[in-house]
């Protein structure tokens, strides 16, 4: 590790630590908010870790969450939580590695469409499902506190960024670089493409079922609808690439403020919110490409003159 | 029986979106996945005037058809084209065209929200049933079939025997080779990218007058049509129409044997065995 690196890694754990005393602070509004941004800060860097470096847009994340919502919500009567978290995060990894078997030998387009599809196809499943057996929802009553959540959403961000770190610095990292540069290329140069894609694609799936396995609670009733909210998709994406997907720390540029405008719109205006999800999409292809990580790199490269 | 006219008749109306989406996506290279809101926003148009003043909704395809193609022209040549224009390879395009449309279709949702509110609508018209091979059926479903199937054959024709159709399927084929032989292929992807847009706004209106829609239900027939134009590969209208029927029958049969809720899951099982077993569509032939 070199000294920056070094740098970087004690920055990363004090500002985690700080973010971790927001309970102590305040248990209302502002506590809520925190956690809507942990939960998005993990979904949204999760994301950008697989589509990032492959330019292949994952429109699956709220059908993982639900998936995970699911798990916690049949098990937790009868299994430990923390492991109903483990068991979200194999069944959000094995999910991930079917759909990335079937669409991700193919084109960028087939893989969009499908995931676009997937957790309306879920929520059908399982509300068909429970019309078989005459239930309509469950009820998911612990005794976990929202500042418990918000702690383990934190903890899980910070294994997000570890996981991000480390595969940047791996085999499988840099395999993925060339194949976002030129697929051809990397296939010709003896990488195995559709495996390393797979591969990678499992990070975002199992980080989602597992985020969606400790908001459970939070809901305390939970039924299709509700978990597979195709809306959450469309947020992380929004988030991720608003912030940029170039730097591990980008898609957090876009989250914070995003969460922000996203609340103050909802309360104020909770029938404009679709309007501004379309809005935010056109501004990021016509005016954002990069996200706000690649405006700061044009920035920084006039004020330095070009000189880097 | 019963069950396989009720979806050749549903899946007659899918040809004439998803004919629609083709000619965007085979000939413009944009999948746009605002298509649905167009549907929608066909469908909105042929309530108004029917609500308002009791103007068929087959006479009113010819109000919604030069609007949708004079809107979507307009959405091509201001929004999509600087996004052909920059891109530097395919996949870049694709994304973009995915993020850009995903925008146009979420603007499009809030725009009907903002007209029209959050209501379902639906109006009656042509309810009466008709007898056909013993069973008996709504009149509108068979008519909406009728004009789908007069639509289809047109454009048929066209794409096969005019001059402007030939230059359509050969950017279809190859953009560059196109350019060489001397076909303005900026202009004619303008072209099919309107004429999409309005052969999916009258598949809209047609739709309207036997299914309920409300302005949020414009992604799912995209991922219908999406489904189809896939399955029936890119730029292949024989492909297209054998799908949308397949498809038709498919959701008909998982509707009313298994539960009305499933239709989505179905027309999903079908998509992953192609893209298992065919991902060149049905006609397609595998690439060399």
């Amino acid at each position: 590790m070199s000294s920056a690196e070094i740098r970087n890694l004690i920055l990363t754990v004090i500002a985690l630590g700080v973010c971790a005393l927001l309970p102590m602070a305040d248990s209302g509004y502002w506590l809520s908010i925190g956690l809507s941004i942990a939960m998005f800060t993990v979904l949204a860097t999760s994301w950008a870790l697989f589509s990032g470096p492959t330019h292949y847009i994952s429109l699956a994340t709220a059908a993982f969450f639900g998936v995970g919502t699911y798990t916690t919500g049949l098990g937790f009567e009868t299994l430990p939580f923390w492991s109903l978290v483990a068991l979200a995060g194999m069944f959000g990894a094995l999910m991930a590695a079917l759909v990335g078997l079937a669409t991700l030998r193919l084109s960028g387009v087939y893989f969009v469409i499908f995931t676009l599809g997937l957790a309306e196809l879920v929520r059908q499943v399982i509300t068909w499902a429970q019309n078989q057996s005459g239930q309509k929802g469950l009820y998911v009553l612990t005794d976990i506190t929202e500042a418990m959540i918000y702690w383990m959403l934190i903890a899980l961000a910070a294994a997000v960024y570890l996981t991000g770190w480390l595969i940047g610095r791996s085999r499988l990292g840099f395999a993925l670089r060339i194949i976002g540069d030129d697929e051809t290329v990397a296939a010709h140069s003896g990488i195995n493409t559709a495996r390393a894609k797979v591969l990678l694609f499992m990070v975002p799936g199992a980080v989602a079922a597992m985020t969606g396995a400790i908001l459970a609670p939070r809901y305390v009733y939970i039924e299709p609808s509700l978990a597979f909210t195709p809306m959450l998709s469309f947020q992380v994406v929004i988030m991720a690439l608003l912030g940029g997907t170039g730097r591990l720390w980008g898609p957090l540029a876009g989250v914070v403020p995003f969460t922000l405008l996203w609340e103050s719109i909802s309360s104020n205006f909770p029938n404009q919110t679709t309007l501004l999800l379309g809005l935010s999409f056109l501004l990021i292809v016509y005016a954002l490409p990069h996200g706000f990580v690649g405006l700061l790199d044009r920035l920084r490269q006039r004020v330095t003159g070009g000189v880097s | 029986m019963d069950i396989l006219i009720t979806g050749l008749l549903l899946g007659g109306t899918y040809a004439l979106i998803a004919m629609g989406l083709n000619l965007q996506y085979g000939v413009a290279r944009i999948m746009n996945l605002a298509n649905g809101e167009l549907l929608v926003a066909g469908g909105f148009g042929a309530f108004f005037f029917y609500t308002s003043g009791q103007v068929s909704p087959f006479l009113t395809i010819f109000l919604v058809a030069p609007a949708a193609f004079g809107v979507s022209w307009l959405i091509y040549r201001i929004m999509l084209r600087p996004l052909v224009n920059r891109a530097k390879s395919r996949g870049q395009l694709e994304t973009d065209s995915i993020l850009a449309t995903f925008g146009l279709s979420f603007v499009g949702v809030g725009l009907m929200l903002a007209a029209f509110g959050g209501d379902y609508f639906n109006y009656s018209y042509l309810a009466r049933p008709i007898t056909l091979a013993g069973d008996t059926f709504a009149l509108n479903r068979v008519a909406s079939f009728l004009a789908a199937v007069v639509i289809c054959g047109l454009l048929y024709l066209w794409l096969n025997r005019t001059r402007a159709g030939l230059s359509i399927r050969a950017i279809a084929v190859s953009p560059d080779s196109a350019r060489l032989v001397g076909i303005d292929v900026p202009r004619m992807a303008a072209i099919a990218f309107a004429l999409g847009g309005a052969v999916t706004a009258v598949g809209g209106a047609l739709i309207s007058t036997y299914l309920t829609l409300d302005a949020s239900a414009g992604v799912i027939f995209t991922l219908k049509a999406l489904i189809i134009v896939i399955m029936g590969g890119v730029g292949d209208v024989r492909g297209t129409i054998v799908a949308a029927l397949f498809l038709g029958v498919v959701e008909t049969l998982v509707a009313s044997l298994i539960d009305p809720g499933l239709t989505l899951a179905a027309a999903y099982a079908l998509f992953i065995l192609v893209l298992l077993f065919r991902p060149q569509g049905i006609f397609g032939k595998t690439p060399t």
